[in-house]
């Protein structure tokens, strides 16, 4: 489904060659130059609300009037606060989930790397979720999950289980979301799997069925190995998108019943937007930020080492 | 592709200059953004229009969950020459940071203290008016005449009666009260009620302003008699799945019975059920506790950084006059707080203003009377214990530290 | 290739594998084709409870001409083209040329602007709302199309000038080299041979973020309010509780949503999963 003409392979293929060195006028100033519009808007509309961000969640403010110092308030308050552990279980019972997407994305890669007729419209549509509003996803199981109506219960029913509202359900809640969020970051996942299981070398492989190496051991030490860089990928996707989560929980709960569903992002939106609680609401963001921060300087990490 | 941009970066420009007032232009920011009340302001600023020809009214419209917090952004910066807003701790929230205009002047000079005696303690702070009150509404029970008379069940004057009420329908598989609390503010007209009925408005108020603690005893009372409604069932079930909206069919397909909900639920009423709906006053629970009611007030304003404030007020006066009281309420079957003003005759507003005009006084309603923080968190408490009414003290402790937090 | 290929398999598989194929995809796209055919049911077969069962009427027609008709759907669409055109537009123009500068010129804080650009990108944009509502706000942009569109440019900033430089990287540098011998200008290298040579990369870019913009719900929450502005996804979650249980049209309205980036990735395709996959063959 994807030959070696697509952009991406070719920038590949070629990337190792190094930059020039500017020998002209203006040397220092040109890269500069070609980066102040992005860089401006960047700095402008990501930068800056990150550091004005953690000032903030140093005051309290309820979005007029002044600022007041309460130095660590926020924090302490926020650490004595029943929701935060609500929603910080919530977004790691999302993270633990969530990793459930790459190793099903593999399955169904797996499965439908195969040379039959139609299959690419097969691939499409199994893709198709990651295309669809989360909003829309939201919709659609909230519907699906609806006690009187919804599908789930009719399927229960059939099998004589007792129907249950999920979305009203304490116990039920987060996971119910939970599976409407894997919906389209599995589909993720398997395209990821999928471009990777078409670079395979077919050396390896054909030298490792040569040696009579079969199934499971094939894909534990021949295949998945290089497939490492699709994993990666597909790793640091899903984390970012657990602990981003907030489209789901917005349409599909509300963060209810009883707050049991909310996770930071959702926290911080209710304090900020509906309590008027800007400060309480940033110290919620910062957090949320440094649980990121070690994903993203792991991620920089990693790949500014394959740099240099 | 850069003319597309230059095109959108005019159209900002252009929306950014027309917010910028000039002589003669009054900018008026509203959240009447539902179908009814969209026609009948519409006609409104005509007429006012026509009244005042050297007057040019920009009339914004906004939906109601964005406007409660871009408003406060306005009002700080560059606000708009009137405001749509809310009577209560709503309204003095911006009264005591100094965000509205003192209008106790448009008052005088129109008469309207006579014309709004029941509703001027609502816009009062200070001993001065803050704003012009337009529309307020009842609460109550709507409920299902029909199935009632087929059960032999009379209207529930009392607690007792209500409870008898509910036992009956509940043996008869009807759930007794429809309720959606997924967005948990339906959940506050049962708490207001009740401890209004338990313990008075007097109290009520106090709560509201944070002087009461949660933990205190007659607030549990009034979660213990709120208890004799949640632990037999009496709710529809699994309510914390549906908004209000969705609750509402359960009691037209005559599966459940009664709905406490405000008098706006009315026009929803399909036409089929013609004369089997029916309203009544939340019955009393103490019989020495005067009868107070939930009547949200819905007013407007001039923020006190206005740059046209002589139009503004002359479309408060104009906004106050009894003719558009009427021709406003027309449109959105509510009451009209101008006492000269006539409301539409239906048969739920009738009983409406005959309950308020005999009330012992009036809230606005849980979310609009008390922080909006503690609105929040209490309210998702009342949730909480209409499921699970056995953490009540656990709840009640949570509530107690916000409060403590909230008004300190 | 892995797994190995079925062709040289009996009969057998094939054939089991072929009739497996549609049944997976059914069970896969089961809700989304619950909404489909909810979208065309009237609303007698709603109320009857009819959710599931073969509809007794199709009401394609009527139910989509309602969602046009009777609320502001087309203008949430109109609001949603408005904003995510010129933010593609932008974002993908600001990063070529700052990936360009990131791949082409060797200078001191050039993998450190990359990390920026990447770090950024990766940010939980919760972060942002606070300040950037408030930026929004005192420039005089806040429910405007403008607003949404100025900060959609600069939060895709970062995965563009990622995606163009790496694409960029991979362009022959003796095609830059000679021009400059000859004396051609930077800006004109950068406009007369880098800007031919990525085209495939721009289209590629385009069609990706054209879906991530469209999608966003978050920052159509916190930056717009009026009908005339707000985008179709906070639209659709608007129109949710007018609508009471009128589910056809709800399902309806969320079809009406979800088709311009369907019709673009299905279109687009190729294209758009090489910008997805960007890294996920390389170590």
């Amino acid at each position: 489904m994807q030959d070696q003409n697509t952009p991406t392979l070719r920038a590949n293929q070629l990337r190792d060659k190094p930059p020039i060195t500017r020998r002209r006028f203006p040397k220092q100033l040109t890269p500069w130059l070609f980066m102040a519009p992005a860089l401006l808007l960047f700095s402008l509309y990501v930068l800056y609300p990150i550091i004005s961000s953690f000032i903030l969640s140093f005051y309290n403010w309820d979005g007029m009037g002044d600022k007041v110092w309460v130095g660590f308030g926020n924090y302490v308050e926020l650490f004595d606060s029943e929701t935060f552990w609500i929603a910080l279980k919530n977004n790691i019972i999302w993270m633990l989930l969530f990793m459930l997407a790459p190793p099903i994305g593999l399955a169904i890669a797996l499965f439908l790397n195969q040379e039959v007729r139609g299959i690419r419209l097969v691939k499409a549509l199994f893709f198709f979720p990651f295309v669809i509003s989360q909003v829309v996803i939201g919709l659609v199981f909230t519907w699906f999950y609806d006690p009187n109506l919804g599908l789930l219960n009719s399927i229960l029913e059939v099998f004589g289980i007792q129907t249950i509202a999920l979305l009203s359900s304490e116990e039920y809640v987060t996971y119910g979301i939970i599976a409407a969020g894997l919906w389209p970051q599995i589909a993720y996942c398997m395209i990821l799997y999928l471009t990777g299981l078409n670079s395979l070398s077919p050396d390896q492989i054909e030298a490792a069925r040569l040696d009579r190496a079969k199934g499971l051991k094939m894909l534990r030490y021949i295949i998945l190995p290089q497939l490492s860089p699709a994993t990666f990928i597909a790793v640091v996707v899903t984390v970012i998108g657990a602990l981003r989560s907030f489209d789901l929980v917005a349409t599909m709960t509300a963060g209810g019943p009883w707050g049991s569903s909310t996770v930071l992002a959702y926290m911080m939106y209710e304090e900020s937007i509906f309590n008027y609680r800007m400060g309480y609401g940033a110290a919620v963001a910062v957090v949320l930020f440094l649980i990121m921060a070690v994903y993203i300087a792991y991620f920089l990490t990693r790949m500014l080492r394959s740099e240099s | 592709m850069k003319k597309l941009q230059t095109l959108l970066a005019a159209s900002a420009l252009s929306v950014t200059l027309s917010s910028m007032s000039y002589a003669g232009e009054l900018i008026i920011n509203s959240d009447a953004s539902d179908p009814a009340p969209k026609a009948a302001f519409a006609e409104i600023i005509t007429a006012f229009e026509k009244q005042n020809p050297d007057i040019k009214v920009t009339y914004n419209l906004y939906d109601h969950e964005g406007y409660k917090t871009t408003i406060r952004n306005w009002l700080v910066t560059s606000p708009p020459d009137v405001v749509f807003w809310y009577a209560g701790n709503r309204m003095k929230a911006f009264v005591d940071r100094g965000l509205f205009e003192d209008v106790t002047d448009v008052w005088d000079d129109n008469e309207l203290h006579q014309d709004f005696v029941s509703s001027k303690p609502a816009m009062t702070v200070d001993g001065k008016q803050w704003g012009v009150p337009y529309t307020y509404y009842q609460w109550g029970i709507y409920y299902r005449k029909d199935i009632f008379d087929k059960f032999g069940i009379s209207e529930p004057k009392t607690w007792d009666e209500l409870l008898a009420a509910s036992a009956t329908l509940k043996k008869n598989n009807i759930a007794p009260v429809s309720i959606g609390t997924k967005y948990l503010w339906t959940t506050a007209g049962w708490f207001d009620y009740i401890n209004l009925r338990v313990n008075g408005l007097a109290f009520h108020m106090d709560l509201m302003d944070g002087k009461v603690p949660y933990t205190d005893a007659r607030v549990k009372k009034t979660f213990e008699t709120w208890k004799q409604m949640v632990e037999p069932g009496y709710y529809l079930e699994n309510h914390a799945t549906y908004s209000w909206q969705e609750a509402q069919p359960f009691l037209y397909r005559g599966e459940a019975a009664m709905y406490l909900i405000g008098n706006f639920i009315t026009p929803n009423f399909p036409a089929e059920l013609e004369g089997k709906m029916a309203f009544m006053q939340f019955p009393v629970i103490n019989p020495e506790v005067g009868m107070a009611e939930d009547a949200p007030m819905d007013t407007i304003h001039i923020p006190s950084k206005a740059k046209n404030k002589v139009d503004a007020r002359k479309f408060l006066a104009f906004m106050a006059q009894p003719e558009n009281q009427t021709i406003i309420n027309k449109a959105l079957l509510q009451i009209p707080p101008n006492s000269k003003a006539k409301a539409v005759d239906n048969e739920f507003l009738n009983k409406g203003v005959a309950m308020l005009n005999s009330a012992d006084g009036t809230a606005q309603f849980f979310d609009r009377d008390t922080d909006p923080a503690m609105a929040k968190e209490a309210m998702k408490g009342f949730q909480e214990f209409m499921v699970k009414p056995e953490r009540l003290d656990s709840i009640l402790k949570r509530l107690e530290k916000v409060r403590k937090r909230t008004f300190k | 290739m892995y797994p190995k290929s079925i062709k040289n398999s009996s009969r057998f598989v094939n054939v089991a594998y072929r009739i497996s194929l549609p049944i997976t995809i059914l069970l896969w796209l089961m809700p989304l084709a619950a909404v489909m055919m909810t979208s065309i049911r009237s609303i007698q077969d709603i109320n009857q409870g009819n959710y599931w069962g073969w509809p007794t009427s199709f009401n394609f027609i009527e139910n989509y001409m309602m969602v046009f008709q009777s609320t502001e759907m087309g203008q949430y669409l109109l609001n949603s083209i408005l904003i995510t055109i010129p933010a593609v537009m932008g974002a993908v123009a600001l990063s070529t040329l700052a990936g360009f500068a990131l791949a082409k010129y060797k200078f001191k804080a050039n993998i450190w602007m990359l990390a920026i650009f990447i770090g950024g990108n990766f940010v939980p944009f919760q972060i942002l709302m606070i300040p950037v509502r408030d930026l929004t706000i005192s420039l005089g942009l806040y429910d405007t199309h403008m607003g949404l569109i100025m900060f959609h440019i600069a939060f895709q900033t970062g995965f563009c000038t990622l995606f163009m430089r790496n694409f960029i990287v991979g362009l022959p540098n003796e095609l830059l080299e000679s021009a400059r011998v000859d004396g051609v200008s930077e800006f004109k290298i950068f406009w007369h041979i880098v800007l031919p040579l990525v085209r495939p990369a721009l289209a590629a870019l385009s069609v990706l973020v054209f879906t991530f913009i469209w999608n966003d719900y978050f920052w159509a929450l916190v930056l717009v309010q009026s009908d005339t502005v707000r985008p179709v996804t906070a639209g659709l979650s608007s129109l949710q509780g007018q609508w009471l249980a009128s589910w056809n049209l709800i399902s309806a309205g969320a079809v009406v949503a979800a088709l311009p980036p369907v019709t673009l990735f299905f279109a687009m395709q190729r294209h758009f999963i090489a910008g997805l996959t960007l890294g996920a063959t390389k170590g």
